[in-house]
């Protein structure tokens, strides 16, 4: 049973006079079991919410808390923070040449573990979710995202959910670019994490097409840095006939 | 170039992009354009060059001789030398003949055969020639050459393995060797450099039309070990030459690498790799002639240097003459700093004189570690000094993947764990929260 937990967060990017907040203000728990959908238009601050609960070190923390089972996650590492259960789907993963998948995901499932685990059911592990989410087992021996498509990228981001069995999920715009059958096998894998494990998930998107395979318990409406409007399921499909209009200042539309 | 050669010539140099991967810039790291001046009156037509035209040594007006005299004798001063430790390459350079040797272990498989040719026979006559004082001594010095001939149409079943050891004598070594793959063969060539050496030695790779070759150069040399050299690829019609330069011992190492080609439909594909400890100089130069049409060049090289005064030059000169239409040429130089005091010079250049090519492009990228990476690593639970390893272990595994043989490749990842495990203050570089 995990509870995470953010209180009245502030977050800001850039130094000196460059300074911008765009945090202000968020309240948000997400318990195991749960789906929240975070949703707003682009520029909001979703993703930054996201990478600063994960930990990126280009945006800063001016103020608020997040807990994750009472501990304080902002004091913690990057790192560290995974290995309390925290797990970031990124929207862009990096590539890492030179490294195979194989290695990084056996890495990372070490790290998580604290110890390395038993090869033969790890190899067994890692083929089904593979075949789970439809990828090529020759996929094992690329480089870390090096030339993947915007699907593979995705399928991956994943497949680490999958076999790091996260507390926490956050799904950074995991729908952004894939096509229909794309969305469908990445919606599946987290819909069998949702069924098989107790995961708390985040999912962050801009559209509401992922939502019509992820069920999500909550909606909530992300504005200018703050979440300005809560519901259940009935919001998001409010969201898909009438957009943010609603929610955001003509100002802020024209600047979108 | 006229605006019309413009359109059909797809320049994809992207040091905008790559300069976005860097982060704690100007610390002990220089990428080029170099320090020197650039002498900006006798710019080719169409030349792209991010290293500046030089007065000496641009690919456009080089100049060769066997006559190491015809060089003049380098002050240190000349494009070809500016970026070399003149006082610790002056034994080489001295010029003083010897007998020494090194020593040499050899595995030859089925349809190779070694045989020592005098400095009178053909064959070394129709070499290229040195490109510098050096590389001409080495010509004269080495009197004959040592030739491993792969017989045409062979396909070996194993690499061609020269086990090349330092004695650990102050006597310079001088040494030519060619290699001769005969039309439609199959050969790789390792050439694996060890021990205590002063060595100079010319490798020329002529291969036969349809030819695939790959020659591996590992210089595992022992601290205060000496090695210059000048490597030459002679690439017939649809031949494949593959090049894979690995450096990691010796105290200084300076490698010329040309190619040409000797009908269309050749490929080139140069790759290196270097790890520059505290003091080393690793100098790898690099001269890709384009001069008959559809040949393919591809130039990856990559560098890691840690602590005071390691120091890393790469020079990447490719030139496309008029004739070489259909050409398709990219080069890449990524440099990892991994700690303050060491210093990485990059100097790309291309020389473009006809549009009609398939595309041409360059980069260069010098930095510290890719935070991006780091955090990506990180945050799948992996601590930050173990996601340092595993991308600076993945930036050397990325080139000598390359190689081909695994042996050689576990052997050299193994070196590189090995003088990884000595980096100071991996934990001094913390990927945390602000």
């Amino acid at each position: 049973m995990s509870v995470l937990e953010i209180r009245d967060l502030h977050v800001t990017v850039g130094e000196g006079d460059d300074t911008k907040e765009i945090l202000r203000g968020v309240d948000l728990t997400v318990r195991s079991g749960e789906t929240h959908a975070i949703m707003g238009p682009n520029g909001s601050g979703k993703s930054t919410l996201a990478y600063s609960i994960a930990g990126h070190p280009k945006y800063t923390i001016t103020g608020g808390t997040v807990t994750l089972d009472g501990e304080d996650v902002l004091a913690m590492s990057v790192d560290e923070r995974a290995r309390a259960g925290l797990f970031l789907a990124m929207q862009y993963p990096v590539e890492v040449p030179g490294v195979s998948v194989s290695n990084f995901l056996r890495t990372a499932a070490t790290a998580i573990k604290g110890e390395a685990p038993k090869l033969r059911t790890w190899v067994k592990d890692v083929k089904t979710e593979m075949a789970g989410l439809e990828m090529d087992s020759a996929f094992a021996e690329r480089n870390v995202n090096e030339g993947f498509s915007g699907g593979e990228k995705k399928r991956h981001e994943i497949l680490q959910m999958r076999l790091l069995k996260p507390g926490i999920a956050i799904l950074d715009e995991t729908d952004s670019g894939l096509d229909v059958d794309a969305l469908r096998v990445v919606s599946e894998g987290v819909n069998r994490s949702r069924e098989d494990s107790d995961v708390g998930v985040l999912l962050i998107t801009h559209y509401t097409r992922i939502l019509k395979y992820i069920k999500p318990d909550f909606v909530h409406v992300f504005v200018a840095g703050k979440i300005v409007d809560e519901g259940g399921p009935e919001l998001a499909a409010k969201l898909e006939d009438e957009g943010y209009a609603a929610y955001v200042k003509p100002a802020e539309v024209a600047q979108a | 170039m006229t605006d019309q050669n413009t359109s059909t010539t797809d320049l994809t140099t992207q040091p905008a992009t790559l300069a976005s991967e860097l982060f704690a810039p100007g610390v002990g790291a220089q990428a080029g354009p170099p320090t020197t001046p650039a002498d900006s009156t006798d710019v080719a037509p169409g030349a792209h060059s991010h290293g500046g035209p030089a007065p000496t040594g641009s690919p456009a007006e080089r100049f060769t001789s066997t006559d190491p005299d015809a060089f003049g004798v380098p002050t240190g001063r000349e494009e070809t030398w500016r970026f070399t430790p003149m006082k610790r390459i002056k034994p080489l350079l001295d010029g003083a003949a010897s007998s020494a040797l090194l020593g040499w272990t050899t595995d030859l498989p089925e349809g190779v055969e070694l045989v020592r040719v005098d400095a009178g026979d053909p064959l070394i006559k129709g070499l290229p020639d040195p490109v510098d004082r050096l590389a001409a001594l080495t010509r004269q010095n080495a009197d004959g050459a040592d030739v491993v001939r792969v017989a045409k149409e062979a396909q070996l079943d194993r690499p061609v393995t020269l086990g090349l050891a330092g004695t650990g004598s102050d006597d310079v070594v001088w040494g030519q060797l060619v290699v001769e793959v005969g039309a439609f063969a199959k050969a790789t060539v390792v050439l694996d450099h060890t021990g205590l050496a002063r060595y100079s030695g010319g490798v020329s790779v002529l291969v036969g039309d349809g030819a695939q070759v790959t020659l591996v150069s590992v210089q595992d040399w022992a601290p205060g070990a000496v090695h210059g050299g000048q490597y030459d690829a002679v690439v017939g019609r649809d031949a494949t030459f593959k090049q894979v330069v690995v450096t990691l011992g010796g105290d200084v190492v300076r490698l010329v690498s040309n190619v040409q080609y000797t009908g269309p439909g050749g490929r080139a594909d140069l790759f290196g790799v270097y790890f520059s400890d505290e003091t080393q100089h690793q100098e790898h130069r690099l001269w890709v002639d384009h001069a008959v049409p559809n040949c393919t060049s591809n130039v990856l090289y990559k560098g890691a240097l840690q602590g005071e005064g390691a120091r890393s030059v790469w020079i990447g000169d490719v030139r496309i003459r008029p004739a070489a239409t259909g050409t398709e040429t990219y080069e890449l130089n990524r440099n990892l700093v991994l700690t303050d005091g060491a210093r990485a010079d990059s100097v790309p250049n291309l020389e473009i004189e006809t549009g009609e090519i398939v595309s041409a492009g360059h980069a260069s990228a010098t930095g510290r570690f890719d935070d991006e990476q780091l955090f990506y690593l990180c945050s799948r639970g992996i601590d930050a000094e173990t996601a340092r390893r595993l991308v600076v272990r993945g930036f050397f595994a990325d080139v000598v993947q390359h190689i081909g043989v695994d042996e050689l490749q576990d052997r050299l990842m193994a070196t590189i764990d090995a003088r990884l495990g000595a980096l100071p203050g991996l934990d001094e570089q913390p990927v945390e929260v602000a």
